[in-house]
């Protein structure tokens, strides 16, 4: 699937299959339908040691479609895209259909919301790379890892991922829309020793195009480094301190919010931030906003998952609450209108502040500094929290020796209160873009 | 063959078609497939300079009911399949599949496989032996196993049980899953076998609610079964009132306690601790690679004595039960900690070849288009010697925790956390106020060294487990009797 031409050719049979998932659905009784089919390509390896460890090639397939009867729903998908499977999958979702419970809530997003542009977001970048050009990359990643120190004992490998795919959606409001995608990463990870124990750490580069990549060598390096400034982690002792959360484990306390204002959550009554539209959720420093057109980036679509146009929006601005995330479902269910989130935030960021990383640590003067997460620690219902960390113990801002083996606690929307900065050191790898996160203070639980 | 009169016959009068006919009749017969086409497809592996290669077929079924708000919201229907080439030189692997059931994607995908060698010399395979398995399940499809209508019966009887519970229950979700699952391994060794495999589930997860405060509470079961495992006993309406239970108990939790105390642990689903901190450490890959804490300490003690855990694939009905693994090997019951000693590691055959044993019949795959790797079946701790009362009895002050949600572990460094979802301080020896739920933390190879009581009440867990590995998520079980820990982490924020 490298170039152009056969993927416009393939483009215009996937949207010929959403026709044909759509009209068999019409065929076979539904009031109404959508679907969607998607198919991608790809090259998985990993080099390890210095040689080859896995060549994978991946094709995946897959078809999917609702039908309605009514306010009544059925749903089917395959990973096979003939002819027999359109029908199968079309029966087993009717079907399905006849047993499911008459939905006041349940249909497709209102026709006139479906996007009616769809911009060329620049999402396609396939990566000609041969399998030895591959293979040359991921030894010079880990060649620079493994050699950045003597503690660098043991790898786990670096792998190179590229991939390449069509994701096509339709209904019947007469809505079609997709274009294809394409995503290429490298990572790395390795182990150092010091005496008898031994740390693990990595590092990713990940974009739509390889010269959006960060060179093979410094991803390499900085696996090492990681790994290296583990040596010697100690547990500390039980305490309440103040906690930063560095960039890019910072993600997921934004990825807890999204999911605290995703509409199932609200409607189900199962959101720590149920009934705070409007309300003040962060301090008066925070912008949360959602740009789910940026060019090229790794979240981006024109229309969301039932064919809305999406929009640039504030989910919070000077601290408050405005808006939540919501496909049509959960909208009919709490009252309101979809926000075009079906499927998801895209392209979410929190406005940087002024102060680095490491001014950041001044600012906190003493306290901890996470590097990492474990756990599903999560309780979403009434958001407390309480993770396995692991990270460095600061004093006067200057970092003083590694920790491991302690969880961090508290409760999100007190977290979410006492942000005193986010830092200016954007982590800008995926989806959600955000520097670190200073908190006021936390539980540790160590010796 | 009226398969309810074949369902009620004692196990030992085996008048079913065996498992590798009924998966050559899925997944070979329909798309004309012939046993020499696979010879072929393996010949063609072997003209380069292989050590082992394989063709994995599957064919997936799974259906899902979802109902929520008292209605049956959600039904989906799924269909997955396909094959998988593999070819493993040294330490190298090449790896394609199709979803096309057809000896000429098979052929290319054996070509793209192959690369990761030379070529070599032309060998002839002949696929004939079948590995003995035992029969663990039965081979039945699970999704006919009830009507479309008695199954949305029965979700509305577990969301009435769980509301008749209490006037505080809000919200009800229940899902019901049922997969069936055919597959079929040839091997370069000449090794042709097959399973099926049936698995059912049914979760319910609800929120009560007093005043302002809403809490939740979950509950659920399954077994490689027909849906009657659910039914019966009433076990589907036991797990709505499990669910409800949690809730109402956790709405009464006070703050969880931060710091090192004494920890004991209930039977039966805690046991995602030794899955945890013992048994991914365990996997040959990360011991093949020395990029486990456990690497290289067979032999070592790395309990206290009386703690004897296990990998067990052959427990009847389980979720984490095959009767083959995916690369066609009989599943077997693995020791790995005899009486706090070290005594061995889950391998799958290409991690077992180049560490100069043997596989463990714990080579899993999520599917077709996913690598077997070693990964765990069920696994537990056997029992010891102390009443459950009695290790309570024990402590003065401490947690007792007897419900957890996920854990993760960093192979490397050995540290493993695992997250309560109910708890309760132990004072004076008595189980007094419920806690909020906390996630705990160790460090693998230390925690059972802690353990000074080992109950006499194994349990396993109710059967919903789900493991996950470089992405492929797969079923497991887990247990363990009552544990006493002297010492463990819990990561409340009670400081």
């Amino acid at each position: 699937m490298s170039n152009r031409e056969e993927m416009i050719e393939r483009e215009s049979r996937l949207e010929q299959l959403v026709s044909d998932l759509l009209a068999e659905a019409k065929k076979q009784g539904a009031s109404a339908a959508e679907a969607g089919v998607s198919s991608d390509a790809g090259l998985s390896l990993t080099v390890r040691m210095g040689d080859v460890e896995t060549i994978e090639h991946t094709r995946d397939n897959g078809l999917g479609i609702t039908v309605y009867f009514g306010q009544s729903k059925g749903s089917a998908s395959t990973s096979d895209l003939s002819p027999q499977a359109v029908r199968d999958s079309v029966k087993a979702a009717c079907n399905i259909a006849k047993y499911t419970t008459e939905d006041a809530c349940a249909g497709l997003a209102d026709a006139q919301l479906m996007a009616k542009e769809l911009p060329d977001l620049d999402l396609y970048h396939p990566w000609d790379i041969d399998v030895d050009a591959a293979i040359e990359l991921g030894t010079q990643c880990e060649d620079a890892a493994r050699g950045l120190d003597s503690r660098i004992v043991n790898s786990e490998g670096a792998s190179l991922n590229t991939h390449a795919g069509l994701h096509i959606y339709g209904n019947s409001h007469g809505f079609v829309g997709g274009y294809p995608t394409s995503r290429h990463s490298l990572s790395c990870a390795v182990i150092s020793q010091q005496a008898e124990a031994m740390q693990r750490d990595y590092w990713y580069t990940v974009g739509c195009a390889a010269a959006d990549l960060e060179a093979a060598e410094a991803v390499g390096q900085k696996a090492a480094q990681r790994a290296l400034s583990r040596l010697g982690a100690r547990k500390i002792s039980t305490r309440e301190a103040p906690v930063i959360f560095q960039s890019d484990v910072a993600t997921s306390l934004l990825r807890s919010f999204t999911g605290a204002i995703r509409g199932a959550a609200l409607y189900r009554k199962s959101s720590f931030l149920l009934d705070h539209l409007d309300k003040k959720v962060f301090p008066d420093f925070v912008r949360i906003h959602e740009n789910p057109r940026l060019l090229r980036g790794l979240g981006s679509a024109a229309f969301d998952g039932e064919g809305v146009a999406t929009k640039a929006k504030d989910l919070v601005s000077d601290g408050i609450l405005k808006s939540y995330i919501l496909g049509s479902y959960s909208a009919r269910k709490l009252g309101m209108q979809t926000t075009g989130n079906a499927g998801g935030v895209r392209n979410l960021a929190i406005d940087p502040g002024e102060l680095d990383r490491d001014a950041l640590l001044k600012e906190m003067g003493t306290g901890l500094l996470v590097t990492e997460m474990m756990g599903h620690g999560v309780n979403m219902v009434t958001g407390d929290y309480s993770r396995g960390a692991s990270g460095f113990w600061v004093e006067q801002g200057e970092i003083q020796y590694p920790v491991e083996e302690i969880t961090i606690a508290g409760n999100l929307k007190q977290i979410f209160q006492q942000l005193l900065a986010v830092g200016s050191d954007e982590e800008c790898r995926g989806n959600i873009r955000t520097g670190s996160w200073l908190i006021e203070n936390m539980t540790i639980a160590g010796s | 063959m009226p398969s309810e009169a074949v369902c009620s016959l004692p196990s030992q009068i085996e008048i079913m078609p065996d498992f590798i006919d009924i998966a050559r009749g899925v997944l070979l017969e329909p798309a004309g497939l012939h046993e020499s086409d696979l010879e072929r497809v393996l010949d063609q592996l072997l003209s380069y300079r292989i050590d082992m290669a394989d063709i994995y077929f599957q064919a997936g079924r799974i259906e899902s009911w979802v109902l929520e708000d008292g209605i049956i919201k959600e039904g989906a229907y799924n269909i997955e399949q396909g094959a998988g080439v593999r070819a493993i030189s040294g330490e190298k692997t090449g790896f394609a599949y199709t979803d096309e059931l057809q000896f000429p994607a098979l052929l290319e995908a054996a070509k793209t496989a192959r690369a990761i060698a030379c070529a070599g010399e032309q060998k002839r395979i002949r696929v004939s032996k079948t590995l003995p398995t035992e029969r663990l399940y039965q081979p039945i499809n699970p999704l006919s196993s009830l009507t479309e209508q008695e199954k949305v019966d029965l979700l509305r009887q577990v969301d009435a049980e769980a509301r008749r519970q209490d006037p505080r229950v809000k919200q009800v979700i229940v899902s019901l899953v049922a997969a069936h699952d055919v597959v079929l391994v040839a091997n370069t060794d000449g090794t042709l076998n097959g399973d099926v495999r049936p698995l059912v589930r049914l979760s319910v997860s609800v929120i009560a609610e007093q005043g302002e405060r809403r809490e939740q509470g979950s509950g659920g079961g399954g077994a490689r079964d027909a849906f009657s495992y659910l039914v019966d006993q009433g076990r589907a309406l036991g797990f709505a009132r499990d669910a409800v239970n949690q809730a109402l108990i956790n709405l009464e939790a006070e703050a969880a306690p931060a710091g090192t105390m004494t920890v004991v642990l209930g039977p039966g689903w805690p046991g995602v601790l030794l899955h945890e901190a013992i048994g991914h450490g365990l996997e040959g890959d990360f011991n093949r690679k020395g990029t486990s804490a456990f690497s290289g300490r067979i032999g070592e003690k790395v309990a206290a004595s009386g703690c004897t855990v296990v990998d067990n694939g052959t427990l009847p009905g389980r979720r984490g039960s095959l009767n083959m693994d995916d690369e066609g090997m009989p599943t077997q019951n693995t020791v790995l900690i005899e009486d706090g000693i070290l005594k061995g590691y889950m391998q799958d055959r290409m991690n077992a070849r180049l560490m100069g044993g043997v596989s463990t019949g714990n080579g899993r795959r999520e599917s077709y288009a996913h690598l077997p790797m070693p990964r765990m079946t069920n696994t537990y701790m056997l029992p010891g010697k102390y009443d459950p009362q009695e290790i309570i009895s024990s402590v003065e002050k401490g947690l007792y925790a007897v419900n957890f949600g996920g854990g993760q572990v960093d192979i490397t460094s050995g540290k493993f956390v695992f997250s309560a979802s109910e708890a309760y301080l132990i004072e004076k020896g008595k189980v007094t106020r419920p806690v909020k739920g906390a996630t705990l933390i160790g460090d693998g190879p230390a925690v059972l060294t802690q353990v000074s009581m080992v109950g006499s009440d194994l349990q396993l867990d109710q059967g919903v487990g789900v493991c996950g590995k470089e992405g492929q998520s797969l079923p497991v079980g887990v247990g363990q009797p009552t544990l006493r820990i002297d010492e463990l982490t819990v990561g409340g924020t009670n400081a």
